[in-house]
């Protein structure tokens, strides 16, 4: 029963990250999501201290990280991967001052063996929100990176949409932590979006494939830790490089 | 062409100390075509960023439509770093239907073929006809146009500028046009306003554009000559 919920929380998570992935690879944030998939660790030390789930722990630290960033960043208008980078170095020291030794390992490369069914059904809601909310905003995200000033002669407020695509990864980001841990949240995210953009002609195969492929590197991720045993954080990372190397093959000049 | 479109009246853009446009008022009529002339930092695409809201000004700015249309030099347009994306794809996030973008590429003379093209393999006269297509293919009343012809050679600047005096004549369009190219000012506009952080000129071509109103923006002693096409 643990697996069948893991496989179903892990194939949700994958394919809102996927998805969500495409639109950070053309805004060139792939990135972004590592040090804030870093940030969810004093967030999983604060549900650790507070006895709540880590996920919303996760949540409520990213939130308060993207905003002292974008606070930085108004004030210093240094670039934002660097600011993530001060901050993301900051909140790991002061969560592994308070993460207990024996969840160190659980927080930084995830865990599902212990999944709860209110847990999945959190996980498949915030997931189809996440993937609902990425369709809305997509056009206007990429018209804004063609061009900011046509989005906004458009009567696109491109800050209100950056800001909600913000809310979309530290979603993503929080969930993703119980999955593949604090510290390969990117690779959840990157990963599929590479692969999609080696095999595919337009946004739509696009968008699409990085869905699919997202929630397909979870479910072989899964399924190879019930067989084997490594940490499923682990096996998701490497079947997602294995599709990558596979899609290098068929890669669309 | 009586009724202004767009009226200006003491316009006043800084960015912290340093101001870029100073106490300009200017009209615009419906259906005119005006070329903002100006030298390198003159407040050109400023004043742009300013008619369209991007930017906080002082001043009034009333539009008497507000169906405007914006295209950007194609150097602030970013073609790498997107997604796989069609010319198609781009077209629809206009929410217009095929039929409306073939006939649109038919006027500007790309073939159809082109809508299956990435976004980012078009040459560079190709992708700006694709872009003066997408802007006018919803029938905006007003274009705004900043450096329209940056990057193209020769015989493709001609090409731009003919096809959108074709628009013009065909829709009624109003043009707002930025350029350093003194050539198509005589052929092609109703109306120049030479700015350099403020007004310097402001009128019909012919009776405007004297060597001392020019020596006046450039600062220097620019001689123009008016061409005649057959």
């Amino acid at each position: 029963m643990e697996i069948f919920l893991a496989l179903i929380m892990g194939i949700f998570v994958g394919a809102a990250a996927g998805y969500l992935g495409t639109l950070m690879l053309s805004k060139r944030m792939a990135l972004v999501a590592g040090p804030l998939g870093h940030l969810t660790l004093p967030g999983i030390a604060l549900a650790f201290l507070l006895g709540i789930d880590i996920s919303i722990g996760a949540f409520f630290v990213v939130i308060f990280g993207i905003f002292i960033i974008w606070l930085l960043e108004m004030r210093t208008k240094l670039p934002m991967e660097a600011l993530t980078a001060i901050v993301f170095a900051v909140g790991v020291a002061t969560a592994l001052l308070f993460i207990p030794e024996d969840k160190t390992i659980p927080a930084l490369i995830g865990d599902i063996s212990q999944v709860s069914p209110m847990a999945v059904a959190v996980t498949i809601i915030l997931s189809f929100l996440v993937i609902f909310v990425t369709k809305k905003i997509y056009k206007k995200i990429t018209l804004a990176e063609i061009s900011a000033d046509i989005a906004s002669s458009r009567g696109i407020d491109v800050k209100k949409y950056n800001f909600i695509y913000l809310l979309c990864i530290a979603i993503i980001v929080s969930l993703g932590v119980k999955i593949v841990g604090g510290l390969m949240t990117a690779a959840l995210v990157a990963i599929p979006a590479c692969t999609s953009r080696n095999l595919s002609r337009d946004i739509f195969q696009y968008s699409l494939g990085g869905l699919v492929l997202g929630g397909l590197s979870c479910a072989t991720g899964v399924l190879a830790f019930n067989f084997i045993g490594v940490p499923a954080g682990l096996l998701i990372i490497f079947s997602s490089a294995l599709f990558f190397l596979i899609s290098l093959i068929f890669k669309r000049t | 062409m009586n009724e202004p479109i767009l009226k200006v009246k003491n316009l006043n853009v800084s960015f912290g100390e340093e101001e870029i446009v100073r106490e300009l008022s200017f009209e615009v009529k419906r259906g005119e075509v005006l070329i903002i002339l100006g030298p390198n930092g003159a407040g050109k695409t400023t004043l742009l960023r300013a008619l369209l809201g991007l930017i906080p000004y002082e001043g009034e700015i009333d539009w008497g439509s507000k169906n405007i249309s914006y295209l950007p030099p194609q150097e602030l347009i970013q073609r790498k770093h997107l997604p796989p994306m069609t010319i198609e794809e781009f077209f629809k996030f206009k929410d217009v239907d095929k039929e409306n973008i073939l006939k649109i590429f038919e006027e500007v003379g790309l073939n159809a073929s082109l809508l299956k093209k990435s976004f980012n393999a078009l040459s560079t006269g190709q992708f700006q006809r694709m872009m003066i297509a997408w802007a006018l293919v919803d029938n905006p009343e007003v274009l705004l146009f900043d450096e329209a012809t940056y990057g193209i050679d020769a015989g493709g600047e001609e090409t731009i500028y003919s096809l959108l005096h074709n628009f013009w004549e065909k829709r009624d369009l109003t043009i707002l046009l930025v350029t350093h190219d003194l050539d198509i000012v005589y052929e092609h506009a109703n109306s120049v306003l030479c700015l350099n952080k403020e007004k310097m000129c402001y009128g019909e071509p012919t009776k405007i554009l004297t060597p001392q109103n020019l020596e006046k923006i450039y600062g220097t002693g620019i001689k123009f000559y008016k061409h005649v096409h057959k």
